[in-house]
């Protein structure tokens, strides 16, 4: 298979609410700063892939309104609705197809400008589920609880996550929520849904990403240091709740493994340097460390309180500050991606590691993790 | 990104979203929802290869994906597997139910899926995984999930 880099990122700071700046608007500075940081112009681009939510964005068709501050026009642009780590995946694909050299790839969302409770309440099957009224939280609650009670997690392991997340935030400028907590500031937090406190929950946010990814005969023909895609692949669980080992994530296990398989990694806990998993909720952190094989089963939540995933640890896990410190739904994978790209070049800035040649990026779609996508990025080819 | 917008007031245009949409509720859910409505049972459909019992039903099975063919009663009491509760009065609770709602996800003895439901008469703090729940069925049934009106303890 021919092989494909990441050659420039680019982000807008994520905020509660962007007041000043639309969809399209998020889009422009996104696709800008993407291609500043790859030292492209837009005519370098040869097709585009936007990635949005129509519901999240309030109308249909909600990929091509963005398409011309992407610099879409007379491009082939299409688009994937999820995770931005899709979107990616679709881009990647593009441009090892033969047809395309560089994609474009965004994500976006305004999570300031809608209800979320009555937006992820609509992703439960309309005739059994919905009008039972459940959401994301009530959803991701009763998944922790689950998760919790099989593998012994306590309140308190569960609540360093939060802690060790917005710390790391202080030292990334695009964050939304950069705190010092401790864990009792968490513990002692609302309980929204329990076992679920309003810090063990990412906030609400706006955000736009975009990522350029190349076909391996053009990625070191611009300025910036090409970040080498090793292995990616992502797998899906069974869509109702209740078909599904909830404490579980087999799909996210299958897709990390072939992924690894991919990329030549036997010992993911030696062989990846840092990762960026999707932390919508604290105990997501933990629990898809464990499905993903880089902690032992029932075991990340005292390896954390060990310090193994902080920014010094064995294995700095959302160095950046993670999802927990801002959350631009549909656009998060993107934030992941481009922040272990950072990493990788050694851009990081504040939240960079020591060691940072493999990197783990971890997007999900779907309720409580019904589908999973991993990413191995590496400094050398 | 510029200076030239500086100190512009923010507008916001307010609207809504309100599109009436039907699902039909196609030929496995109605069987389903008919059997609530005038039995007051739950039936299921069952895999003829790996013979796993879904409820709610289904008209495939995603596992061996064949078609489930066999329609199989299971019992109203089963056991939750997990829980949650509302605490805050989120949006996308029904307006007949107020926090803390408490959800769980039951598996109906004879079935081999779990089902969410409402988890009631039973204080939030008291719910624990493993516990044993019955089925209450609502006085007025219209052929909805919530013919059942909730799950209670078995005493």
């Amino acid at each position: 298979m021919d092989r494909a880099a990441i050659i420039g990122v680019g982000m807008t700071k994520i905020e509660k609410a962007k007041v000043g700046e639309t969809f399209a608007d998020m889009a422009w500075e996104a696709v800008n700063k993407a291609l500043a940081d790859a030292g492209m112009t837009i005519d370098d681009i040869d097709n585009v892939v936007t990635t949005s939510s129509d519901f999240w964005d309030g109308r249909t068709i909600s990929c091509m309104a963005v398409g011309d501050a992407s610099g879409a026009a007379h491009k082939n642009v299409s688009c994937v609705e999820g995770d931005g780590t899709y979107g990616a995946f679709y881009g990647m694909t593009r441009s090892i197809s033969g047809s395309y050299k560089t994609t474009l790839v965004t994500g976006h969302s305004k999570g300031s400008q809608s209800v979320s409770s009555l937006i992820t309440n609509a992703a439960f099957d309309p005739i059994y589920e919905r009008g039972l009224g459940m959401d994301m939280v009530t959803a991701c609650a009763m998944q922790a609880r689950a998760y919790m009670h099989r593998t012994k997690t306590t309140p308190e392991q569960v609540a360093m996550v939060s802690v060790k997340n917005h710390g790391n935030a202080q030292k990334n400028p695009l964050s939304q929520l950069p705190m010092k907590l401790t864990v009792n500031d968490v513990l002692k937090s609302e309980m929204v849904a329990d076992p679920l406190h309003k810090l063990d929950c990412s906030p609400v946010s706006d955000g736009c990403a975009a990522v350029i990814i190349a076909h391996e005969s053009v990625a070191a023909k611009f300025k910036q240091k090409p970040v080498w895609i090793k292995g990616v692949s992502f797998c899906a669980d069974s869509f109702f709740f209740g078909d599904r080992d909830l404490s579980r994530a087999k799909s996210l296990t299958e897709a990390a493994q072939k992924a690894y398989a991919m990329a030549g990694i036997k010992d993911p806990k030696k062989e990846i340097d840092l990762a960026e998993v999707y932390d919508a909720f604290t105990y997501q952190e933990l629990m898809w460390l464990e499905e993903m094989g880089l902690a032992d089963d029932a075991t990340a939540g005292k390896l954390l309180e060990k310090g193994e995933f902080n920014i010094d640890g064995r294995l700095p896990v959302n160095a950046s500050g993670g999802l927990l410190s801002g959350h631009p739904v549909i656009a998060a994978g993107l934030y992941s991606m481009a922040a272990v790209v950072k990493q990788l070049r050694g851009d990081a800035g504040g939240y960079q590691v020591k060691k940072a040649k493999t990197g783990l990026v971890h997007g999900v779609n779907g309720l409580g993790g019904q589908s999973h996508c991993v990413w191995i990025l590496d400094k050398d080819k | 990104m510029s200076d030239q917008f500086k100190g512009i007031e923010p507008m916001v245009y307010n609207s809504k979203i309100n599109v009436p949409y039907s699902w039909w509720a196609g030929d496995t859910a109605s069987k389903f929802f008919i059997t609530l409505r005038d039995e007051k049972k739950i039936i299921g459909t069952k895999c003829g290869a790996c013979k796993k019992v879904f409820v709610p039903p289904r008209k495939a099975c995603p596992t061996c994906f064949t078609e489930n063919t066999e329609w199989v009663s299971v019992s109203d009491e089963g056991t939750v597997l997990s829980y949650a509760v509302a605490r805050r009065q989120f949006a996308a609770i029904p307006g007949d139910k107020k926090a803390p709602v408490v959800w769980g996800l039951i598996k109906l003895d004879g079935a081999d899926t779990a089902m969410l439901h409402y988890l009631d008469e039973v204080k939030p703090e008291d719910v624990t995984i493993g516990m044993r729940v019955k089925a209450v069925f609502s006085n007025e049934r219209k052929g909805t999930v919530r013919d059942i009106s909730h799950f209670k303890p078995v005493k």
